[in-house]
């Protein structure tokens, strides 16, 4: 029987397994696919802190969600349409994520009773035991399957089984009328010196695609059409690649080099590991012996004059706490940045929250005001890495980017931009001539002092954590401390004359502003699509700078009968808020659980406010 | 150019203790600096002092010369990151001894282990001075200070043997009072490249009067300490007829002219060795059997982590495809809309 194949507009698609079965390298090849398809799609890698946890139970389970359409894919999907369960822990731990109409593929061969026990079910039905009769399920004997295409291949028995997640993926290609092309190329990069591994993964996907056309359980296929995109060229990229990459952006564009001090943690660690790989274009990397020594050696570089930066996750931005007060004091360009995870303390690694935010704005000792930005998806993080350089150097102060495990891990498609689109990036730097130097006298503009870089002739100058006079000396005068502590704070929040203004997107004014934060923006302006056109005349405002806040902020929150603010976390921006605008009322809608928003909760939060 | 020590002194009041074992200290290196800058080439912008927290700390401040006084503990990481950023500067970190090997002992051997071409002095009055008078990781076992009433319970660290430890390439060690040695061994400090150790022994004339006593003292200076030349016999005394020779596995004072024993005997001194065996033994030893060793101990070559940065950018630039930033964001898998 012929199948037919179904268009739609979009799917979202769930790879899961245990964490050695290389579910995340099988979510990323179908990203490429998908990407060279033209679809849009949204990508969210979502796995445990441990490396190979004990085979078979929830805690090991690693899952990849990739969300693909023909338009307006904004997010990697609430629930999915099609499961891809390697184990029985992958299908009790993603039951719940699973639309009533999706299609499910198990491993029939690992539904063994032992491993059915280990997932936690107490009987031997897992699919019956989950109440996912009405799903399409689809038991495919994955493992002995592979083995059976890889009998001839020479390759030894481990290597053999590690191959079923590429049959996994063949039958996902076949379900989904994807060519095998990309991934045969990838297989030719990826193998270039193993041609036996390039011919034996060939042939498991390509049995994979052909066994799920002769099986009769599949009798429709679908077709997601590419998407419409404005002209250009595209790639895929994550936002930690994109933050990485945003800092050599401003490296050249200031002229000053990249330096990078960190310390590994997750989920920040691929920044560290991007640049590294940068000796190219001239990047220097820092691998310090902890978190102190991260920042603080970039604050070194910063003092002699290179664009300096330090990578970290909320654990470490407790480390660096002090740090942080000498780059205020010193008026030294600095860039933070902090891959949000949940927390307190060591938390939960590998998962997303906006739970840092009042760490950023207060955890410091003294008056120590920062400015903060916030990257608002996976391809923003270019711009925001760029900005905050940009404002650090021309401003001279440390700049917080904030960013999210959600979006420095998840990837999408970006039109490459070109670098003569960017603005130039002028550091106040001091000219060899400009003899006496004082060094925190300041421009009228920006309130900036000017940076007089070690090994020029005539600005020898000292500064450090003690609190100084504008010429530079070390004062303990109380009206000096005094001007000092304002001038600090004042040149922070003169950065509002230099940044965009608030944007409203939907209604302009009218019942419900949905404000939000950093890499929430995907789920909200979803929610706000769902929302219209409807009862309720919603706008969304999101904020891509923290502290300072746009100039017009009150403006736009005037304009609105509610401001329903959205974070994960318990209300941290919402407070901020209260404490800067204190003359509306704000509303709350959070989620702490180490995941991302779902678009309906936002929309059901929505339809819930009492206008 | 030629300098002056003036050149070398800022505009700012030296604000330590009457009396305190830092004003030779500053004096030698402001005396040793013109010296460096003509026999090295240096004119003195190249120069930034970085220091932490302490009464050693205020050290930049003094010197008119680039200065980051920085947070506690933090000196090394800072004084890194200078010199990676731009390894033209010359970069001279001064820390106390509860600046180094307390609070900031992780960076300290991290330094050290990298061979990133810096010059430390560690001034070690071990005592906490800053903070009025607690016991510091150098404190002697059972000093009675403030926070030891009864006296300490815990060993302190030698900071040679620390260095040796961290696969250190040279550690020197002077008197707070031989402004002649301590200028001696600023100069073969700069000379090498690696992370280069000094400690000086110096006196905290409020909390730890007298500690180095005992060795600095004129009266017994040349009979308790050995100063250590490369290529020079170990022979010290006020009459110089003290010498060091090997016994077995073990160093042992002997009298030249005694038992048979004639300068031939005497065991000349190798900086430039590279098993740090005999120079771990010289680092660690102590009164009343041995003269405590000072001058260069160990200098041996080695290359430096920013040498290796440079050579490593270098190296890769050489066969790059990506030039620019374009070339970057174009770089691996693209496709047109």
């Amino acid at each position: 029987m012929p199948h037919k194949i179904v268009d739609i507009k979009d799917v979202v698609i769930r790879f899961s397994g245990d964490s050695g079965d290389g579910m995340q390298l099988t979510g990323a090849l179908f990203t490429d696919a998908a990407a060279l398809l033209g679809n849009e799609f949204s990508t969210f890698p979502d796995f445990p802190a441990e490396i190979r946890a004990p085979q078979d139970t929830i805690a090991g389970v690693s899952g990849f969600q990739i969300h693909i359409g023909s338009g307006d894919v904004h997010t990697p999907g609430d629930l999915c349409d099609v499961l891809v369960a390697m184990n029985p822990a992958a299908l009790r731990a993603n039951a719940c994520r699973t639309k009533p109409t999706a299609t499910i593929i198990v491993d029939s061969d690992a539904f063994e009773e032992k491993r059915i026990a280990r997932a936690g079910f107490t009987t031997g039905d897992p699919v019956k035991e989950l109440k996912l009769e009405d799903r399409t399920v689809i038991y495919a004997p994955v493992t002995s399957l592979t083995k059976e295409s890889l009998k001839d291949s020479g390759l030894d028995a481990k290597a053999v089984v590690r191959s079923k997640n590429m049959f996994a993926l063949g039958i996902c290609f076949y379900l989904f009328n994807r060519p095998l092309q990309t991934t045969f190329n990838y297989f030719e990069r990826k193998f270039a010196k193993r041609p036996e591994l390039i011919a034996a993964n060939k042939k498991v996907l390509q049995d994979g695609f052909n066994y799920a056309g002769n099986i009769q359980a599949i009798q429709n296929t679908y077709n997601v059409k590419p998407a419409k995109y404005a002209k250009g060229t595209y790639r895929n990229i994550n936002g930690n690649q994109a933050t990485a990459w945003g800092f050599i952006a401003a490296s050249e564009k200031s002229g000053r080099p990249l330096f990078c001090g960190s310390y590994p943690i997750t989920p920040a660690t691929s920044i560290l590991e991007e640049l590294a790989a940068r000796k190219d274009l001239g990047v220097k990397t820092l691998q310090c012996e902890d978190e102190i020594a991260g920042i603080c050696t970039a604050i070194g570089a910063a003092f002699a004059g290179n664009l300096a930066i330090t990578t970290t996750s909320g654990p470490g931005l407790s480390l660096k706490s002090e740090a942080l007060g000498l780059a205020v004091i010193t008026e030294l360009p600095l860039v933070v940045v902090d891959v949000q995870r949940s927390g307190p303390s060591t938390g939960i690694p590998t998962k997303t929250e906006q739970t840092d935010l009042w760490q950023a704005l207060y955890g410091r000792n003294g008056e120590c005001p920062m400015m903060i930005m916030a990257p608002h998806s996976p391809s923003h993080c270019f711009d925001a890495a760029f900005w905050a350089a940009k404002l650090a150097m021309e401003h001279m102060m440390p700049v917080m980017l904030l960013s999210e495990g959600f979006i420095g891990n998840g990837s999408e498609p970006w039109r490459i931009p070109q670098m003569k689109d960017y603005p130039a990036i002028v550091p106040p730097l001091v000219a060899g001539d400009d003899a006496p130097y004082f060094p925190f006298r300041r421009d009228e503009k920006r309130l900036a002092r000017r940076w007089a870089l070690p090994g020029m002739p005539g600005l020898m100058h000292r500064i450090g954590g003690l609190e100084k006079d504008n010429d530079g000396h070390v004062s303990s005068d109380p009206l000096v401390h005094e001007r000092m502590v304002r001038e600090r704070a004042a040149k922070v929040a003169r950065v509002a004359e230099f940044i965009p203004p608030l944007k409203v997107i939907g209604e302009q004014e009218g019942d419900v502003l949905l404000v939000g934060w950093g890499g929430t923006f995907g789920h909200l302006y979803s929610a706000l699509k769902e929302l219209q056109p409807g009862k309720k005349r919603v706008g969304l405002a999101h904020f891509d700078y923290i502290h300072p806040l746009p100039k017009n902020t009150a403006n736009v929150f005037k304009k609105f009968k509610t401001i329903l603010v959205c974070e994960l976390n318990n209300g941290q921006f919402a407070s901020y808020l209260r404490n800067q605008h204190q003359e509306f009322c704000y509303h709350q809608y959070n989620k702490v659980q180490g995941q991302p928003f779902m678009v309906a909760e936002i929309v059901d939060a929505v339809m819930k406010v009492k206008n | 150019m030629k300098y002056t020590p003036q050149d070398f002194k800022s505009d700012q009041e030296v604000k330590w203790c009457p009396g305190c074992g830092d004003y030779p200290i500053l004096a030698a290196v402001q005396r040793a600096f013109p010296e460096i800058c003509e026999t090295l080439g240096y004119t003195k912008e190249r120069f930034v002092f970085v220091s932490g927290i302490g009464c050693a700390s205020r050290f930049p401040y003094y010197m008119d010369t680039y200065g980051f006084h920085g947070i506690h503990g933090r000196a090394a990481a800072i004084a890194t990151g200078v010199k990676v950023a731009n390894p033209t500067l010359t970069v001279w970190q001064i820390s106390g001894d509860g600046d180094a090997l307390a609070i900031g002992g992780n960076h300290f051997i991290h330094a050290i282990r990298r061979n990133i071409d810096i010059n430390i002095l560690l001034h070690n009055n071990q005592i906490y001075g800053l903070t009025k008078g607690q016991y510091s990781p150098t404190s002697k076992l059972g000093k009675v200070t403030k926070t030891s009433p009864f006296g300490t319970v815990e060993h302190p660290f030698n900071p040679g043997e620390l260095v040796l430890g961290a696969r250190g390439t040279f550690f020197a060690r002077s008197l707070d009072v031989d402004m002649k040695l301590t200028s001696e061994i600023m100069l073969a400090s700069a000379r090498h490249d690696g992370t280069a150790v000094t400690e000086i022994l110096q006196n905290c004339v409020i909390f730890n009067d007298g500690t180095h006593a005992g060795i600095t003292g004129k009266a017994v200076r040349e009979e308790r300490t050995i100063v250590l030349r490369h290529g020079e016999p170990m022979i010290f005394g006020i009459n110089r007829d003290k010498g060091l020779i090997l016994d077995g596995l073990q160093l042992k004072v002997v009298r030249i002219g005694e038992k048979g024993i004639t300068e031939k005997d005497i065991l000349v001194h190798n900086a430039q060795e590279t098993n740090p065996g005999i120079h771990m033994m010289l680092v660690n030893m102590q009164a009343p059997d041995y003269p405590v060793a000072l001058g260069v101990i160990r200098a041996v070559s080695d290359k430096t982590y920013d040498d290796n940065v440079r050579d490593q950018v270098l190296a890769v630039q050489a066969t790059a495809t990506i030039k620019n930033v374009d070339d970057l964001l174009h770089s691996g898998t693209t496709w047109e809309n």
